[in-house]
């Protein structure tokens, strides 16, 4: 048991301070923002939930709302099972093992704008690989003029950048199951899809919560990528919530209804997160968890 | 070893998947030699011509590796300061119990959950009326907000792999809090602080909008140099490509040199 013992205060206040300066203040501030009309910055009226109103009206908030949770639907349902795939298949020990972690850590560490940058040149129809490759076999690919090529780049660009981060997870979860719970499934006679189900599944369960829940909210902060890729079109066909928000609040300088944008799109990520880890507790009982509170 | 190889699927998955991860990085490589006369010309699978005249266009410029320079401060800057306060933190939140625990632990997490799109214009503000805009330290400190949150969850879960009969062991030979921490059980999560060091850089290295919003003109950043080119000579490709290439070095170095930490704190499965 952990002992009780409120000097342990003392170790978590740096973090407390930090943070509270790096989050809560300009937290605060985007609140004040949101219920007020600001002309200038010493010239502003109350407005009470209005901008609220007006943001929940607003179709183009709705419709980057619904691209955005499409975008975060799939890119999970990709990224997670083939992560696991590629976890199941890595060496559990040996030199190569480190190498491998290497080769597959390299996409995580790539600078985002540059992230979009690859894929642009990768992707475009006359100096890209893909692109002039696709049409070289007679389909028709533009992603800078077709919506659904657009969005086919994109969900390429977000499996080869994160898939990784999944793997990588899955592979310390799978490191962590010990070897007597295989041999038990095999005397069971247990087939290869079954102990995947009964044991690997059970175990991997912590580790691909962190997994869901760190790719769930980076998907839907995404910003940095479509808008160097795509810059959000054909369209608004990629436009999803961060991007149309710093349009309004840099773009614009809408200030009152970007804040009101930010709050409901924090409040968003927060219960979609929340309905993630809900959902995933209650699947099945679970030892341990993030933070093991 | 028999159970283990029945298990597998053939490693077909892991090469086709390392094809794929290679493919764009190979394309941005051919892009980075060649002229630009060549990049729009004739598509070649391999290029005929090779050049390395964008690499010396980058280290002739100072403003492109002055930008290396600034990004790298904020970096190195961010993850000392993210690691330094996160392991005390982290320490006490597996040892001990306290008013509060479970809803600052959870508090933390949501931090990480806040759009840095959200903060723009709040930490435009607050760093120019602290005059720290256009600062290292500035852009070091906005990350806090999504590396410090991971960085106490990360430790959390190495700390409370360490038995606990470890602290006793040390408060019965006598030694302080103090000694304790940093010569015994520091060692024993090596592993877990080479996984939060590679976390930090990674999301601190990656980012841009807020480097982009904090930074101007001393401090310019190489994510945001990098934008700037594509804007200001329209289509300059090998010049982007090479830097491009030249920005996933730093990372590569980083996980390089603590793989075989890294390996050690993933087999732990304590991520």
């Amino acid at each position: 048991m952990r002992r009780w013992d409120n000097r342990a205060w003392l170790g978590v206040l740096p973090v407390v301070l930090i943070v509270a300066f790096s989050a809560v203040v300009p937290l605060m501030t985007v609140v004040n923002y949101s219920v007020q009309d600001i002309f200038d910055l010493n010239n502003r009226l109350f407005v009470g939930f209005e901008w609220y109103r007006d943001t929940l009206r607003d179709p183009r908030f709705l419709e980057a709302l619904l691209r955005q949770l499409g975008f975060s639907a799939l890119v999970l349902a990709i990224e997670i099972p083939l992560g696991i795939l590629v976890a199941r298949n890595l060496p559990r020990r040996g030199a190569s093992a480190g190498v491998w972690l290497v080769v597959l850590a390299i996409p995580l560490l790539i600078p985002w704008n540059v992230v979009g940058t690859i894929w642009q040149m990768f992707a475009r129809p006359d100096i890209g690989l893909l692109g002039a490759g696709v049409n070289a076999l007679g389909l028709d690919f533009n992603f800078t003029a077709d919506p659904v090529d657009a969005w086919i780049v994109l969900l390429m660009m977000d499996v080869w950048h994160w898939t990784s981060l999944v793997a990588l997870l899955a592979y310390a979860g799978l490191a962590a199951i010990p070897e007597p719970y295989y041999q038990a499934a095999e005397l069971d006679g247990a087939g290869r899809w079954q102990v995947f189900r009964h044991v690997e599944l059970p175990g991997l369960k912590p580790v691909l919560l962190i997994a869901g829940l760190l790719r769930l909210m980076d998907s839907l902060m995404i910003y940095t990528e479509p808008f160097v890729l795509t810059g959000g079109g054909p369209g608004s066909s990629t436009t999803f919530l961060s991007q149309h928000l710093t349009t309004m609040a840099v773009g614009q300088f809408d200030l009152g209804p970007a804040a009101a944008f930010s709050v409901l799109y924090f409040l968003v990520i927060l219960l979609l997160c929340w309905l993630f880890y809900t959902a995933v507790m209650r699947s099945e009982d679970v030892e341990g968890g993030p933070g093991g509170h | 070893m028999g159970t283990e190889a029945k298990r597998r699927q053939p490693r077909w998955l892991l090469y086709g998947y390392c094809l794929y991860l290679a493919l764009p990085i190979y394309w941005l490589a051919t892009m980075a030699l060649q002229s630009n006369q060549d990049i729009v010309g004739d598509l070649e699978i391999v290029p005929s011509r090779l050049t390395l005249a964008n690499f010396a266009e980058i280290v002739g410029n100072p403003v492109w590796y002055s930008a290396f320079g600034h990004s790298l401060s904020y970096v190195i800057l961010n993850t000392l300061i993210s690691v330094t306060v996160a392991l005390p933190a982290a320490y006490a939140f597996s040892r001990y119990r306290f008013v509060g625990d479970k809803h600052l632990f959870f508090w933390l997490l949501t931090n990480r959950m806040a759009p840095p799109a959200v903060f723009l214009l709040p930490f435009f503000q607050l760093y120019s009326a602290i005059g720290l805009f256009d600062t290292p330290l500035a852009v070091a400190l906005a990350h806090c907000l999504f590396t410090v949150p991971l960085a106490v969850w990360i430790l959390e879960g190495f700390m409370s792999g360490v038995p606990r009969s470890l602290d006793e062991m040390a408060r019965i030979d006598g030694h302080g809090l103090g000694y304790f921490f940093f010569r015994l059980f520091l060692p024993n999560i090596r592993g877990g602080i080479a996984v939060t060091v590679f976390f930090c850089f990674m999301f601190s290295w990656v980012e841009l909008l807020l480097a982009r919003t904090l930074t101007g003109s001393e401090t310019k950043p190489i994510v945001v140099v990098m934008t700037r080119t594509v804007s200001a000579s329209g289509l300059d490709w090998g010049v982007l490509a090479a830097a491009g290439l030249l920005t996933i070095l730093p990372g590569v170095a980083v996980v390089w040199f603590v793989r075989r930490d890294l390996v050690k704190g993933f087999a732990l499965g304590r991520v």
